[in-house]
Order: structure tokens, then C-alpha cells, then sequence
């Protein structure tokens, strides 16, 4: 990974908010048909997963941190490709990423990228939920590690 | 000209058989044009993964709510709305969206609030199609642009506000949330926490009907008999009673004002959209909690 995560950030929210509308739908579609597999070894334990309550559609999520690197598994049905969409956005931005770049991530990051005039500021509420648990598994995992 | 009304012998048995259309009808009508097909959805995402060729999308957050005013749009926004999904005052309307179409009867009913004479749904929406195999597209279709008129939005015939519901008291209403919500043990609806409300239960002598007891498990609709047994037989309404339904923000509730409305053909039924979130987070009105409906409250000014 060349750039660090806030050049990434940065990016991908001006790409988002210079194109218009229709164009950050698309963009988030892409993001949706992106959105990596389960590996088997959540594929086949959904138990693991913990579920984002704050999203409409069924959306889980796990977390992983191994020697301060953290990675991150989205789990979403292709009939909720905008909630599909926030989670390949902030797969493709904080998977692979250390512990310190994750939690540092700001929070208020889902509303730089115009999402809330194409989806509605209803709807954005459900990646800021993902983002919050998924930070807070890391945060729990990092003291799990240290312990 | 008008578009002929679906012949199926289901639709035949409801009090207003020109509302509803199969899929095998709307295969036939795809190059029909007088009618304009419109996807309405709650994942916004939903009709770029691919919809019914030659459909147009209109969503409920981005198109149909005012983005200020806690309203619809007005007449004149309305208008350029029709207008550049390629629909004229006198186009035979088709609207068909995932969930069991709540979306798509939430969109009907806003376009009933401008008069929008023929609007029609496609029973099973979505999902009937996929199954039926018909396949979907991602092109979207190039439309001629409609013409019509600015008209003004009658807030008074199928839409109550919350004054409505007060003096409403004594006539039935109409819960369709869920037996949780209904009780007041859930302040959201399952899945659905962030349009909650303060208080948990429901409007005084609201009767409980989930919205799903309509729609059969494949999203079509019940038939005239089985939808006659639940809202007439064990909930004793009757067609000429004044009827107003709610749910959490109006679009389960839309689901089931179409149901009385047209397909068991109540007069008189009014959408209140401010529902829940709305009554249930109001300074000065009275809940019920329980699974009972409760008695008709005593009003202080």
C-alpha cells in the first residue's frame, strides 16, 4: 500500500463529491460489487459475525487485528447493494490498515462524500454504525492482544 | 386512450380490479406508450443492479420528500418530477419495488395526492418478476419528457395529520406495525432502530393488523376472500366506516391503505404519515401500552 490512509480518504471523497448524482450511485455500486467474499472460515461461522443493528438490511462484521494490523470482513446480501456499497467503502479504505490509522479514522468521514443528497442522510446513518462497531472491535481485539 | 385493465381473475374479485397488474400483463405492455414503469425501492441502489426495461426509478427520500420541510414535494416540483420520468397527466402508471412493494404503494399513494388518475401496481413487485424469468436490464432508457401540469397536492381526501387522528377518536384506526410495537415493548420497529421514538405503544383505540397479514408469501397480495376475513371478519371493519391507518413513517401504512382502499374498496381511508415517529414523540397526547387497544382518551385542551 503506497498511500497512507488519509491521502486514500481524501481521494476517494473528492472522486465522490466532484461527480455528480447519478455518478456516486454508480460509484457506490462498484463498491458494492467489490465488496470482498467471506473467507470460509466466517463464511461457515456467521455466529462470529456481529450483527450492525443501525442498518435496515442484514449486515455483519468482524474484525481481526493480528500484530497491529487489522482486517476487516463485511457480510451483506447482493438484495442491499447500498449497504454492500458503505462496507466496500470502508473495506477498501481501513483493511490492512494499523491499529492507530483505524481508530484514528474520523468518524464523521461518511459525510464528506456526498453520499447524503444521492442516498439520503437517513440511510448514511448506517455506514457511521458500521464504522463505530468496527472501531470498537478494534479496540477491544487491540487489549484482547495486549492481554 | 385508456389501457386496458389486467383480466386475471384474481384482480376481478377486488373492488377496484384496474389497480393491479401481473407480470404476464406487464410483459405484454413493455412497448406500450401510455404506460411508464416506475421502480421504487428501499435500497436506492436497488434499480441500478437492474430493473424491468424501460422502467424509470423514483425514490421516496430522494424525489418525493421535500428536502427541508418534513413533507412531500410540492405542485411544481411534482411536476418536473413527472416530467422527467417521462410521464403526462393522462400516462397509466405501473409501480413495482422490492419488500412487497411497500415502497412502490408509498409512491402510489403520494402520486394519488396529486390526482394522478391511473396508477397501477404490479402484484408481487420485484421479486414476482425475477422469479417469473423475465429478466432485468441496467440500461436505462432513454424517455421523451412528459408534460404536466402543476397541480396542487390535496392533503385533505387519503392523508391525515396528527389534528386529524385527535378528532378522529371513536372511528377506527389502524396499526400496522409490528405485535411489538403495537404492545410499546419496541420503541423501533425489528431491524429498523433508528427511527425510533420516545414513548413505546400506540395510538388509544388503534386495532393491531401487521401490514405482511395482506400479502401472501411469494409478496403478492391475498385474495379478495382471505383479505375480507382479516380486515371485515376478525377485525370488523366495515367499507363505509372513515378508517385512517398508520405505521412508523407511513410507507407500511401506505401498503394497507391500498389494500382498504382498492382492493376491499373503503371510501373513506386516510394515510397518517406522521405515524409513530411523529405520535409517538409528541408533547401532550396519549399512548396506549399493551396489547389491548385501550379506551378512547379524554382530551384537555
Amino acid at each position: 500500500m503506497t498511500q497512507s490512509i488519509d491521502e486514500n480518504a481524501a481521494e476517494l471523497s473528492k472522486d465522490f463529491s466532484e461527480a455528480s448524482v447519478r455518478e456516486r450511485l454508480e460509484f457506490l455500486l462498484e463498491f458494492s460489487e467489490n465488496l470482498p467474499e467471506l473467507p470460509s472460515r466466517y463464511a461457515d461461522h456467521p455466529d462470529l459475525l456481529e450483527r450492525v443493528e443501525e442498518c435496515q438490511s442484514p449486515v455483519y462484521l468482524f474484525v481481526e487485528v493480528d500484530r497491529n494490523v487489522v482486517r476487516t470482513f463485511f457480510s451483506a446480501p447482493a438484495e442491499s447493494p447500498t449497504t454492500r456499497g458503505f462496507a466496500g467503502i470502508l473495506s477498501s479504505l481501513l483493511d490492512g490498515r494499523s491499529v492507530a490509522d483505524v481508530l484514528s479514522f474520523s468518524d464523521d468521514y461518511p459525510d464528506t462524500l456526498g453520499l447524503a443528497e444521492a442516498v439520503s442522510p437517513l440511510r448514511l446513518r448506517g455506514m457511521r454504525a458500521m464504522l463505530f462497531r468496527l472501531k470498537r472491535q478494534v479496540l477491544e481485539k487491540q487489549s484482547d492482544t495486549i492481554s | 386512450m385508456p389501457v386496458a385493465t389486467d383480466p386475471k381473475a384474481k384482480f376481478a374479485e377486488y373492488a377496484h380490479p384496474e389497480v393491479l397488474v401481473s407480470v404476464e400483463w406487464l410483459a405484454e405492455n413493455l412497448q406500450n406508450p401510455d404506460v411508464v414503469i416506475v421502480e421504487s425501492d428501499e435500497d436506492v441502489l436497488l434499480y441500478e443492479v437492474g430493473h424491468i426495461p424501460g422502467s424509470v426509478k423514483i425514490d421516496w427520500h430522494v424525489d418525493l420528500n421535500d428536502p427541508v420541510t418534513r413533507n412531500y414535494i410540492d405542485g411544481e416540483a411534482f411536476k418536473a418530477l413527472m416530467e422527467r420520468s417521462g410521464i403526462s397527466r393522462d400516462t397509466t402508471i405501473v409501480v413495482y419495488g422490492d419488500k412487497s412493494n411497500w415502497w412502490a404503494a408509498y409512491a402510489l399513494w403520494v402520486f394519488k395526492l396529486f390526482g394522478h388518475a391511473d396508477v397501477r401496481l404490479l402484484d408481487g413487485g420485484r421479486q414476482a418478476w425475477i422469479e417469473s424469468g423475465k429478466g432485468l436490464t441496467r440500461e436505462v432508457a432513454d424517455l421523451q419528457m412528459g408534460s404536466y401540469p402543476i397541480v396542487e397536492r390535496d392533503d385533505k381526501t387519503i392523508r391525515a395529520f396528527r389534528d386529524d387522528v385527535l378528532k378522529h377518536f371513536g372511528n377506527p384506526l389502524l396499526d400496522i406495525r409490528s405485535p411489538q410495537e403495537y404492545s410499546g415493548e419496541r420503541t423501533h420497529m425489528p431491524d429498523y432502530p433508528q427511527e425510533g421514538a420516545l414513548r413505546g405503544g400506540h395510538i388509544p383505540t388503534a386495532v393491531s393488523v401487521p401490514w405482511a397479514r395482506a400479502v401472501n408469501e411469494d409478496q403478492t397480495f391475498k385474495t379478495r376472500e382471505d383479505l375480507d376475513a382479516i380486515y371485515l371478519g376478525e377485525k370488523g371493519l366495515a367499507a363505509d366506516q372513515s378508517v385512517i391507518a398508520y405505521c412508523r413513517i407511513g410507507e407500511r401504512s401506505s401498503h394497507s391503505w391500498f389494500v382498504l382502499k382498492y382492493l376491499l374498496g373503503f371510501e373513506n381511508v386516510r394515510n397518517y404519515d406522521g405515524s409513530w415517529t411523529e405520535w409517538g414523540n409528541l408533547v401532550g397526547v396519549p399512548i396506549h401500552k399493551g396489547e389491548d387497544a385501550g379506551e378512547v382518551p379524554v382530551l384537555k385542551n
